[in-house]
């Protein structure tokens, strides 16, 4: 039987009755007196030295506060990078100055170069239009591999080449990796791209700056996944604030998919702006505005090598791939091609060899960073789509090519760094088999025929690291932050329950689920406990919601925190029923002593908590706990999945007929979010591997820059799911044996579609072995018809 | 105000704020204008007499354009207050008139009975709010090169009535974004004869989901016409050798080997010139197949 309540149960989401009422609190939302408007002057060109700025016109303009320029920020810190990766010789990243504003050249289409704050936001874009700008044009750099030839035009003139770093993981002997496939049995090579994506979250980013004179103090309402990291960031290598005098909100934000994790030239800006005008200082990012500004996603090129010996055993891969960083560093972009990538390369195989190769590179194009997956995506594509051209190559089932080559002992050290606590990819594999009814496709094949369509079934396995992640072992791989996160239970007097927790919610469902946990373990009602989040004056030092990681590492650190409110609550309990300690139980929550029928109810031991007239001597008034989690490993989630599609061999037109999703994401605490967010997760997944393609031209001209050339899914491109994730192998080294869901659906689809698009392309007497993402009608037809 | 300026007074944020006025909030990026709403079309032609005056449809091209600031009008004139230029009617020899100011999802609505293609062709513009509020004028005299209403006006051999004179519709599209309208003239209705069958056959555009290529074919007492949105570089077109095969024999074989020289085609993210002069022959195809 489901659950009702607590850990296990189909929980309504409470925070959708805000969302969908209209009653959220989004930052746009949020208005100070008196405040006035920026507007950004962007560059409409992707890369040029700037021969004169003059703002004087614009600061004469009516409604004008001030014009800045790069100028004013000459003595402010540039925007930071969070992770500095050192590349295969042992030197560190090539890491360019990433200024507020523009200083002396822009990089890319929508770099900032001023900024006209005014009265409003009409009169801050008329005065925008009223700077006198030259730009004297440099060509732009766009294609990764022309921009890592020896003289190619610079990004960044004050670096040595366009190449970030050249990084490489796995087996570091050439050699040794050289011999493994001379001595194959066979070798697939595949040579692809990850195309760069927009996130393109429903609300655009905002940034709210404010100060206060009398007190000091400034107050950044902006739209993050992670207040705290914000203020870090902005505070300590951009601004040069006390932290104890920045407060940074972010209060209800309309989705973020990673490109929300990143602090950006605009928060510091208003943040920066709001003192220098002494007024408050509003940005809301226009849709066009976003498509130049927000971080993009992916854009990686690729050739993967698959050893095999004569019985289909993997025994080496090996990659190359050159990683577009865009014009600067955003903030953990240097980790996403590299420690979120690399390390999943090995994927759920044991092959033994495995060498991964880097090469970041730095183009005239927006930052990219993490984006849903980020980096596993990319690793998952790479390798599952070398094993299915080797499956197709060899002649054999892919299925059974997976499944020969499985890791069945945990853990598993893998060649590429991880150390797998559990799974059961084959079990997981039979609830795919099962779920997604493969033994009937060969009929709705025949069935598709009839129609004059072709079907094809695509499989893919995906692994991924979640819960990211032990700080000391990321301090070692360079970043510059820990990943632990925090939580501060407080108990109120009547037994109701605030949590304060670093974990931001932006979509996921924390303020149902992490209630679940706390109510479930003291067996209260989940209604008694509220979810604090996404203001640093309110809540603990908390890294922040990405990486599937918030209920994995916040709430660890939540179930922690609780366990000492549960310890002291016992020894009150024991007091008041004048036992022992030792014998107090809970349940339900009534404390009894253990063989009587003495008890007390979970509210009057709370109640006692904060009137203490009747209370042991030796221990502190009230009750609130705060504790840090700090993981030990990270979280291995992994999934089989299946498409089925159905393609027009007229127009090259494919609709996705059918996908189903096997998970193992350890144990689940609320089915219908994790059910939500798999869904989520695979329509992003469709979105790339059908529709979304960030486009540049050789101009670096942003092609895909609205919504009337950028294809984002809409509900008629994506089937009903089948998501089956009865598959559970508890996490080992975290108190609830979860693993993390939001990004699986992302990480295992594109695979799945593309291979189900070779698949039927080749069922149609076509042999194609490869096609690029997105698989559009028209590449489709070109496929068919080369 | 320069660096360190105090704030404003706070008495002048109350007394905006009583005034009614938006001082918090976004606010409109577009370029002032001034706007009038007549109730007549000679109204209407006046108000369009003023320099850079520009009529307002519905709004679904011209407003994002403003948004963009890449038009600067003096004055917006809306033609949705004018009762003559709204509503659908058939008349005594069966044609179809739409008022120019008729949104499409009316068209969809209520030509559905009189000319279904035309009407099915309506309800596949946009979405329920672009179908709403965008204008069979307003679309037709865009003349945007991926939009729906100039194949089914062309395909259909309608007549554009404007406030000054009839316009066959082979004689009215004069390529991308271009047609025979003079400044101010407004497009009062669209008359279309009612073909004996005919059918619209989109392929989306993925994104936009305007037509990538869109073929309107319409069969008649006296011959076939078949019209092709989306694919051309010189905007909607008739595909007279199509209209030949099929005025010999009204069935999808009678195009096979029929194929459209693609160096005119429209070549961008979506679809190669050779991509969309295939699809032509398939949509009309499946435009033939549809109508029999």
């Amino acid at each position: 039987m489901p659950k009702d309540s607590g850990i296990g149960a189909s929980s309504k989401r409470r925070e959708d009755v805000r969302f969908l009422t209209g009653a959220g609190n989004y930052t746009d939302d949020i208005n100070v007196a008196g405040q006035a408007y920026v507007y950004f002057l962007r560059s409409d060109i992707a890369h040029g030295r700037i021969t004169g700025l003059d703002t004087s016109a614009a600061e004469a303009m009516p409604g004008v506060v001030k014009v800045f320029t790069g100028k004013d920020f000459e003595g402010v810190g540039g925007m930071p990078c969070g992770w500095e990766v050192t590349d295969k010789h042992g030197a560190p990243m090539q890491e360019p100055a990433h200024p507020i504003l523009a200083q002396g050249k822009v990089r890319h289409v929508g770099d900032p170069i001023a900024a006209v704050v005014a009265d409003s936001l009409e009169q801050a874009r008329d005065a925008a239009e009223a700077i006198d700008l030259e730009i004297e044009e440099l060509p732009a750099v766009i294609d990764m591999k022309a921009a890592a030839q020896e003289g190619a035009v610079l990004v960044h003139d004050d670096l040595k080449n366009n190449i970030c770093y050249d990084w490489q993981l796995g087996e570091t002997d050439d050699a040794k990796v050289n011999e493994v496939f001379a001595g194959a049995a066979h070798v697939t090579t595949l040579d692809l791209v990850n195309n760069r994506l927009v996130a393109n979250p429903m609300e655009p980013r905002v940034a709210v700056g404010e100060y206060k004179r009398g007190t000091d103090e400034y107050t950044l309402y902006t739209t993050s996944q992670n207040p705290h990291v914000i203020r870090l960031l902005m505070c300590a290598f951009v601004l040069g604030l006390p932290e104890h005098k920045v407060r940074v909100v972010a209060p209800d934000v309309g989705g973020g998919f990673g490109t929300k994790i990143f602090h950006y030239a605009e928060e510091a800006f208003c943040t920066f702006a709001a003192k220098a005008c002494n007024r408050p200082v509003k940005w809301t990012s226009s849709r066009s505005e976003a498509f130049m500004s927000d971080a993009h996603g992916r854009d990686h090129v690729s050739t993967i090598e698959l050893a095999l010996d004569a019985d289909n055993n993997f025994i080496g891969l090996r990659t190359n791939t050159y990683a577009n960083l865009g014009a600067y560093l955003s903030t953990f972009s240097s980790s996403v091609p590299t420690w979120l990538h690399g390390t999943l390369m090995a994927g759920n195989y044991k092959t033994p060899v495995v060498q991964v190769n880097v090469r970041a590179m730095f183009t005239n194009t927006v930052p990219v960073d993490a984006y849903r997956g980020a980096g596993r995506p990319e690793a998952t594509f790479q390798l599952e789509r070398v094993v299915d051209k080797a499956a197709r190559e060899l002649g054999v089932d892919p299925i059974a090519l997976r499944r020969q080559n499985f890791i069945t002992q945990f853990p598993y050290d893998t060649p590429v760094a991880l150390t797998y606590d559990t799974g059961d990819y084959n079990g997981t594999m039979d609830k795919l088999e099962a779920a997604a009814d493969l033994a009937g496709f060969a009929a709705r094949r025949a069935a598709s025929e009839a129609k004059g369509k072709l079907r094809g079934l695509g499989i893919n396995c995906y692994i991924e690291a979640c819960g990211i992640a032990p700080s000391n072992i990321v301090g070692m791989l360079g970043a510059r932050a820990g990943l632990y996160d925090a939580a501060t239970v407080r108990v109120n007097a009547t037994g109701s329950i605030s949590v304060m927790v670093g974990a931001h919610s932006h979509g996921q469902g924390h303020e149902t689920a992490f209630p679940q946990v706390v109510a479930d373990m003291i067996g209260i009602d989940e209604s008694m406990v509220e979810i604090v989040h996404g203001d640093t004056s309110k809540i603990p030092f908390g890294m922040g919601t990405y990486g599937s990681r918030s209920l994995a590492v916040c709430g660890s650190a939540m179930v922690k925190a609780t366990e000492k409110v549960i310890d002291k609550a016992k020894k009150i309990a024991a007091h008041l029923l004048e036992a022992s300690e030792a014998d107090i139980e809970l349940k339900d929550g009534q404390f009894s002593v253990a063989g009587t029928d003495k008890s007390v109810a979970w509210g009057d031991v709370t109640l006692t908590a904060y009137v203490p007239h009747n209370f042991p001597l030796e221990v502190e008034p009230g009750l609130e706990e705060t504790a840090f989690y700090d993981p030990a490993n990270f979280t291995f989630p992994s999934g089989a999945y299946a498409c089925e599609v159905e393609l027009d061999p007229e127009t090259g037109q494919v609709t996705i007929e059918a996908f189903t999703a096997a998970d193992d994401f350890g144990n689940i605490v609320n089915p219908m979010i994790v059910d939500g967010q798999v869904h989520g997760g695979i329509g992003q997944g469709i979105g790339q591997a059908l529709l979304e393609n960030c486009a540049y031209d050789e101009n670096g001209q942003l092609l895909s820059a609205s919504f009337m050339d950028y294809a984002m899914p809409r509900a008629d491109d994506v089937p009903f799911y089948g998501v089956d994730h009865s598959s559970q192998t508890p996490c080992t080294h975290n108190p609830l044996g979860v693993k993390g869901c939001g990004e699986a659906g992302a990480i295992g689809s594109p695979p799945a579609v593309v291979n189900a698009v070779l698949d039927a392309m080749n069922s149609g007497g076509k042999a194609v072995d490869h096609i690029d993402m997105p698989v559009s009608p028209s590449r489709v037809w070109a496929a068919m018809n080369s | 105000m320069r660096l360190g300026a105090l704030p404003p007074d706070p008495r002048d944020i109350y007394s905006q704020m009583k005034g009614g006025s938006a001082p918090f909030g976004k606010e409109d990026e577009m370029y002032s204008f001034d706007f009038e709403k007549p109730s007549s079309i000679a109204d209407a032609v006046a108000a369009l007499g003023a320099e850079d005056a520009q009529a307002l449809g519905g709004g679904q091209t011209l407003i994002p354009t403003l948004k963009q600031r890449l038009a600067a009008p003096s004055v917006l004139v809306s033609l949705s207050g004018i009762a003559e230029m709204r509503g659908v009617c058939v008349e005594d020899d069966g044609a179809l008139v739409i008022g120019g100011a008729t949104p499409h999802a009316i068209v969809a609505a209520e030509a559905a009975g009189s000319y279904p293609a035309l009407a099915a062709l309506a309800g596949q513009i946009g979405d329920p709010a672009v179908r709403n509020r965008g204008t069979i004028g307003g679309s037709v005299a865009n003349n945007d090169p991926a939009a729906c209403y100039p194949a089914g006006v062309l395909g259909s051999g309608a007549t554009i009535v404007t406030n000054t004179r009839q316009v066959a519709a082979d004689d009215f599209f004069e390529g991308m974004f271009a047609t025979v309208l003079e400044e101010g003239e407004i497009i009062t209705s669209v008359r279309f004869p009612v073909p004996q069958a005919a059918s619209y056959q989109k392929f989306l555009q993925p994104a936009s989901r305007f037509a990538l290529v869109g073929v309107y074919v319409a069969r008649f007492a006296d011959g076939v016409r078949v019209a092709v949105t989306g694919a051309s570089e010189d905007g909607v077109f008739r595909w007279t050798e199509a209209e030949a095969a099929l005025n010999k024999e009204f069935r999808p074989d009678a195009l096979t080997g029929l194929s459209i020289n693609p160096a005119n085609m429209i070549a961008d993210l979506h679809g190669s010139k050779a991509y969309r002069a295939h699809l032509v022959s398939v949509m009309t195809k499946r435009a033939v197949m549809a109508s029999l």
